[in-house]
């Protein structure tokens, strides 16, 4: 198979954390432009996966490809980021202490050293964009807020604002719609699907319903290993998913 | 060249001295060992016991010296003869007639011809200049000034003989070559001592400064000896004596093994001497025997420094190992940690103080009672901080450091306000007093003790652990906090008493450190960076870790501390450390996982 | 743009500059040209102590750049400020020349006692003031580069990189203990004749090296200001509140933290080497990491995170310390270590931050008062409060469910 076509490749991949293998010969192709759902019981290693894909576990072996050559074992967060991977945390994470605002000027995508930031001042095309994803994700009236008081659900939608923000070409997005009400979760998928028409995503997801809504191919991780892929109706009947989600 | 004290102690060389007709039998074998040794030419190296002489005074009697030497020596061990002191008081008393260092001298082998132990006393009170004689009666003693007063004692017996005015005695002077000449007389006064370490010592004398002449006399000793270890002794003091005999080829070269096998830096001085003026298949043996010799001293200086870091490992393990429990569990820092050693220490002071005033017999149990005390006080102070002050900063490790560090201002400045600024003076108990030599390892009592304590509370830790429902507790408690709530454990408790129970041992460590360190309010601050190192360099969270961190951090001191000096190579361990930490950043033995930050 | 938010919304920091630049011109007037007998005059005394104090708050402002704002907490601060004054003090020891007590226009006093023959390399080129100026940044710039780039790019965080600066502190001082270290061993630099041609003692001198002092400080609050009011100000506090998130956008944590962390560093080089000239004297005890944590202290107490909270902490502790230790002295270490702890239990903010949080709870009710009786006023409230408020958020704002231990990782 070329690595050069699908967006993200994983093969082989493992790794153990003092003898536990949290990931045992992961592969994994995304297709450019491509959504995919991941489903799987605790410890299954989703949020490991992401750890590895965004540079933040190195995988003890195994190969991990991104965008065609770009080998990402050999790169490290920052650098994974800037080549356009983008990462929401399964719990919220923004800058607490800074306005709604200032979270989506930091994720900006724009030059990322020292001296550009020393001397920054705001452009109106910056503006302008800010004022988007603020409309996008519902905010506008929060702009100067700290982030610090938004509810749970409004947390989850500055990171993915911020994740526009950073406009990358992959998405991971990790349980994107926990706390969330039925009308938010709805409202989410729609957002994530309309992401979806320019950017590659992957959604980690406990939530049956919200997956079912995405309608997009399904990925069951399980012990590490990729346990079934295909439809969520053909997921879902697969025997051992039923094995491991309801238990022999 | 200040030595004189006499090898043995006095009183067993009192008990039965041999005796016969020794008649300047030491002299003689003095001078002739002067001869040896300008010839050997000792190195350097070699601890100047016994120094170097200058060439010029050997003696032209060489020959006729032998014989008579030869004779005598087996004069002492063919019929020993007890002595009485009426025979040597005469003999002393001629010091009172000698009007310059040589006639003094000739008293001096007179009385060391006697080979009568006895003589020893004032033989080594004229070498201290302690001999004085009367001007009125011309009678001899031992004297000790006292302002304007001398106190008296009998040159034999010791015996105190009241005190007089300093104007009425004259004092017996002596010189250096007269120092040397009473040193020398007494070491060879003692081959046939019924006192087997005074045989030893002899032999030693005779295995440093070799002469062909002892051989049988050594022969003669060997043959009567019974002592295993006595024997030894003498067999090699026998080898050193072949090496600079006329005896054929092989004898020495069985001489060069059995010298070679004593190992010790006499022995390799011995047979470097030697071996620059040997020739043929004896050089090549002693040329083989050196470098073999040097390289096992090398290994005993290793074994030396592992020894040195190891006891600098068990005082770094004893400090450390208290905040292994409260940082490395409960994720703590508390800067206070090296005042709650401090706080041991001061108790075992207290304790001391109170023993020494009420029950003196209880000295030697004043450590003992001191630990479990220590192990109270420490342990309630923690109890107090962690209860008044750290759960309300949980979760703030950064804020805890800066309230603990101000808990140990303010413990330091209690103890300077009660106890002073000052050293306060914490003694040792009989047993871990002094040293023993281990091969050419010199090992201190009190370093053995804290090596093997710093282990004890290490084991009993690890089995408080892992072995009592307490330590399941804590574990648990470390593990999931929210879980082991929920299932009854009070976590609160187990915070505050895991905080006590660490401090409790920094208590008891201080117990220990107090037999080496000095006590003083600033004890704890000494250790505290160290401790902080070691738990740090080991692995946070892991009490073997910490166990091989102590150990490895004192061993690598120990080992760059000669190369680089004691301080620098402190600063060479430090920076070390610091490197060590870019690399990995949690420890030696850290857990690995998943993060759970995101 | 500078000058309208300067004026516009960050009214302290002009005050407080202002009121700097002022002290700088008025006292030393009040001190030379009003005579002594005048109830106006600031006797030199006064000068040298009160001068002190402004290195010091420049050094809590240090701190407070990287604390305060970053998240680093520094317990080596002390070392840059040390670095810096010795760097000082080897310039004021070569202006010496052949005035010592030996007498020797190329060597140190010690260096001559220590029977030296010849000036070490690294003192080559500090009789030339610009380049001791020059060292005094350079030094302590070069080893927290160093230093920093170690240690933040193999990310050792929080109390282990606390742990370490305070280590890399002590390494020093057990350093600069050593005769043969070439910077005066135990006793230090100290019998300095003249700065620049102008003679140490002298009155005039001692109010020159106040208001440089003064102006130095200005600056130092001017600069730390443009820092963190500007985009990577909101950096500094994005990484000291979550690190790994602006990883994950593609900043480097490590250069955002190696930049702070060097600035920082200068500014306290800087103040050493103001102190020394005004103290006489710099010896290896500056090194002691006593001494850097008491510099936490005084950020904490003014208030971390706020420009002016660790100048006021300053301020404040230092002239208790000189208080107590005129007259009580024993009494003094419990008094400091009482403000460890009542600073961390009770006043986690500081003064600075207690002041804002009074003042926004009576903006809140003049909000909620305003509303009940139906007028119309703006709900958020003036950017003033909420910039500095936000400024302190982060480290204290966790999650609900009181304090836990965390087993250290």
């Amino acid at each position: 198979m070329s690595k050069s076509g699908p967006i993200l490749y994983l093969d082989g991949v493992s790794v153990a954390f003092d003898g536990f293998r949290a990931i045992n010969k992961l592969s994994l192709v995304l297709d450019r432009g491509e959504m995919r759902a991941i489903i799987g019981p605790n410890g299954a290693g989703k949020t490991t996966m992401m750890d590895i894909v965004t540079g933040k576990t190195r995988p003890d072996e195994g190969e991990v490809f991104f965008d065609g050559q770009v080998d990402l074992t050999r790169h490290d967060e920052a650098e994974i980021a800037m080549m356009g991977i983008g990462r929401k945390f399964q719990k919220p994470t923004v800058f607490e202490s800074h306005t709604v605002e200032d979270n989506l000027v930091l994720s900006l995508n724009g030059p990322r050293s020292i001296f550009p930031a020393l001397f920054h001042r705001r452009s109106a095309e910056e503006a302008r964009r800010i004022d988007d994803i603020l409309g996008v994700t519902r905010l506008g009236d929060k702009r100067s807020t700290l982030a610090a008081n938004l509810s749970h659900g409004q947390k989850q939608w500055l990171e993915i604002g911020m994740l526009l923000a950073q406009d990358p070409k992959l998405l991971l997005v990790d349980e994107p719609v926990a706390g969330m009400t039925d009308a938010e979760t709805e409202e989410t998928a729609r957002l994530l699907k309309d992401i979806n028409q320019t950017h590659s995503v992957i959604v980690v997801e406990h939530d049956m319903h919200f997956v079912r809504e995405l309608g997009v191919k399904v990925t069951c991780l399980h012990e590490g290993a990729v346990l079934s892929e295909g439809t969520l109706d053909f997921v879902s009947s697969d025997e051992r998913v039923m094995e491991v989600y309801l238990g022999r | 060249m200040t030595e004189s004290a006499p090898r043995c102690p006095p009183l067993s060389c009192r008990t039965s001295p041999p005796q016969g007709g020794r008649s300047a039998a030491s002299t003689l074998l003095l001078s002739w060992q002067r001869w040896r040794l300008a010839k050997v030419g000792r190195p350097a190296q070699s601890p100047p016991k016994w120094g170097r002489w200058p060439a010029g005074q050997r003696g032209a009697r060489q020959s006729a010296v032998f014989a008579f030497l030869f004779l005598s020596l087996l004069g002492v061990f063919a019929s020993p003869a007890h002595a009485d002191e009426a025979a040597l008081r005469p003999i002393i008393a001629k010091f009172a007639a000698a009007k310059n260092f040589k006639a003094t001298e000739a008293v001096v082998q007179e009385l060391a011809a006697t080979g009568d132990p006895a003589v020893e006393r004032p033989l080594a009170a004229l070498a201290e200049g302690d001999l004085y004689f009367r001007k009125s009666d011309s009678a001899v003693f031992i004297g000790r000034e006292a302002r304007q007063a001398i106190k008296l004692a009998d040159p034999l017996t010791g015996e105190e003989a009241g005190e007089e005015p300093k104007a009425a005695f004259t004092k017996i002077k002596v010189n250096n070559a007269l120092r040397r000449s009473i040193r020398d007389a007494l070491g060879g006064l003692t081959l046939g001592s019924p006192d087997a370490n005074a045989r030893i010592a002899a032999a030693d004398t005779m295995f440093k400064t070799p002469v062909a002449a002892n051989i049988e006399a050594l022969d003669a000793a060997i043959a009567k000896e019974t002592v295993g270890s006595v024997k030894l002794k003498l067999e090699q003091a026998r080898a050193s004596s072949v090496l600079v005999s006329d005896l054929p080829e092989d004898e020495k070269l069985a001489a060069i093994d059995i010298i070679a096998g004593v190992g010790s830096r006499d022995a390799l001085s011995l047979l470097t001497g030697y071996e620059a003026g040997a020739e043929g298949a004896l050089k090549d043996a002693a040329s083989a025997a050196v470098a073999s010799m040097n390289s096992t001293l090398a290994l005993w200086a290793s074994a030396q420094n592992v020894w040195y870091g190891l006891s600098l490992g068990s005082v770094l393990l004893l400090a450390a190992i208290g905040l292994a429990i409260t940082f490395g569990v409960m994720g703590v820092i508390n800067m206070a940690h090296g005042e709650m050693v401090m706080l041991g220490a001061y108790t075992t002071f207290v304790v001391q103080n109170i023993i020494r005033t009420s029950f003196p017999g209880l000295f030697d149990w004043s450590l003992a009672i001191a630990l479990p005390l220590a192990f109270l006080v420490a342990g309630a102070v923690g109890l107090a901080i962690e209860r008044g002050i750290i759960r309300f900063l949980y979760g703030r490790p950064l804020e805890t450091l800066l309230a603990t560090w101000g808990v140990s201002l303010i413990l330091q400045q209690a103890v300077r306000s009660i106890f002073g600024p000052t050293n306060r003076e914490v003694g040792n108990p009989s047993w871990m007093s002094g040293a023993f030599d281990m091969g050419e390892l010199s090992v201190t009592w009190n370093r053995l003790w804290i090596l093997a304590f710093s282990l004890a509370v290490f084991f009993l830790l690890l089995f408080v652990m892992k072995r009592t429902s307490w330590g399941l507790q804590m574990r648990a408690v470390t593990a999931n906090r929210r879980m082991a709530s929920s299932m009854g454990i009070r976590t609160p408790w187990v915070d505050a008493l895991t905080f006590a129970l660490g401090s409790g041992i920094a208590g008891i460590a201080g117990v220990a450190l107090s037999q080496i360190d000095n006590v003083s309010p600033n004890l704890g601050q000494g250790y505290i960076i160290d401790s902080f190192m070691v738990v740090v360099f080991g692995g946070v969270g892991n009490l073997w870790g910490t166990l091989v961190g102590a150990f490895s951090l004192g061993v690598l001191n120990k080992f760059l501390e000669p190369y680089a000096g004691a301080v620098l190579g402190k600063i060479l361990v430090l920076v070390l450390i610091i490197l060590f930490i870019q690399k990995r950043p949690r420890g030696l033995f850290a857990l690995k996982g998943r993060a759970v930050e995101a | 743009m500078i000058a309208a938010r300067f004026l516009g919304s960050d009214r302290r920091i002009f005050i407080a500059i202002a009121l700097l630049v002022a002290a700088a011109i008025v006292v030393p007037v009040l001190n030379v040209a009003v005579p002594a007998g005048s109830a106006f005059h600031v006797p030199p005394y006064m000068v040298a102590l009160v001068g002190k104090y402004l290195c010091y708050a420049l050094l809590a402002l240090s701190l407070d750049l990287v604390w305060g704002y970053c998240g680093i907490l520094s317990l080596g601060h002390g070392a840059f400020f040390a670095l810096g004054g010795y760097a000082m003090g080897m310039y004021l020891m070569r202006q010496i020349g052949s005035r010592g007590v030996y007498g020797n226009p190329d060597l140190p006093d010690f260096m001559v006692f220590l029977n030296w023959k010849e000036l070490p390399w690294f003192w080559y080129g500090f009789d030339q003031f610009w380049f001791a100026a020059l060292m005094v940044m350079l030094v302590p710039g070069l080893l927290a580069f160093v230093f920093g780039w170690f240690a933040f790019r193999s990310r050792v965080t929080g109390v282990y990189l606390s742990i370490i600066t305070q280590a890399m502190t002590y390494a020093l001082l057990l350093a600069f203990f050593r005769n043969d270290m070439g910077f005066g061993g135990n006793n230090g630099l100290t019998d300095f004749k003249d700065i620049l041609g102008f003679n140490v003692q002298a009155n005039a001198t001692r109010s020159a090296l106040f208001a440089a002092s003064a102006i130095a400080l200005a600056l130092g609050v001017f600069v730390t200001w443009l820092i963190v009011s500007s985009k990577f100000g909101k950096l500094l506090i994005a990484v000291r509140d979550a690190e790994s998130r602006t990883r994950f956008l593609g900043w480097r944590a490590e250069n955002v933290k190696l930049f702070a962390f060097t600035v920082s560093a200068v500014m306290a080089g800087i103040a050493g080497a103001l102190y020394v000239p005004q103290v006489g004297i710099i010896n290896p005890g500056e090194f002691e990491p006593g001494n850097s944590i008491e510099v936490v202290v005084w950020t904490a107490v003014g208030g971390r995170g706020t420009i002016i909270g660790p100048i006021i902490g300053a301020l404040l502790v230092n002239a208790g310390k000189s208080w107590f230790t005129g007259a009580l002295p024993e009494l003094w270490l419990f008094a400091l270590g009482g403000l460890f702890v009542a600073v961390t239990l009770f006043l986690p903010r500081g003064i600075v931050g207690l002041w804002d949080q009074w003042r926004d709870a009576r903006a809140q009710r003049a909000v909620s008062v305003a509303a009940e009786a139906g007028t119309d006023i703006d709900p958020t409230p003036p950017k003033a409060i909420r910039s500095q408020s936000s400024a302190q958020a982060g480290e204290w704002a966790k999650p609900s469910g009181g304090p836990e231990p965390q087993p250290a990782e």
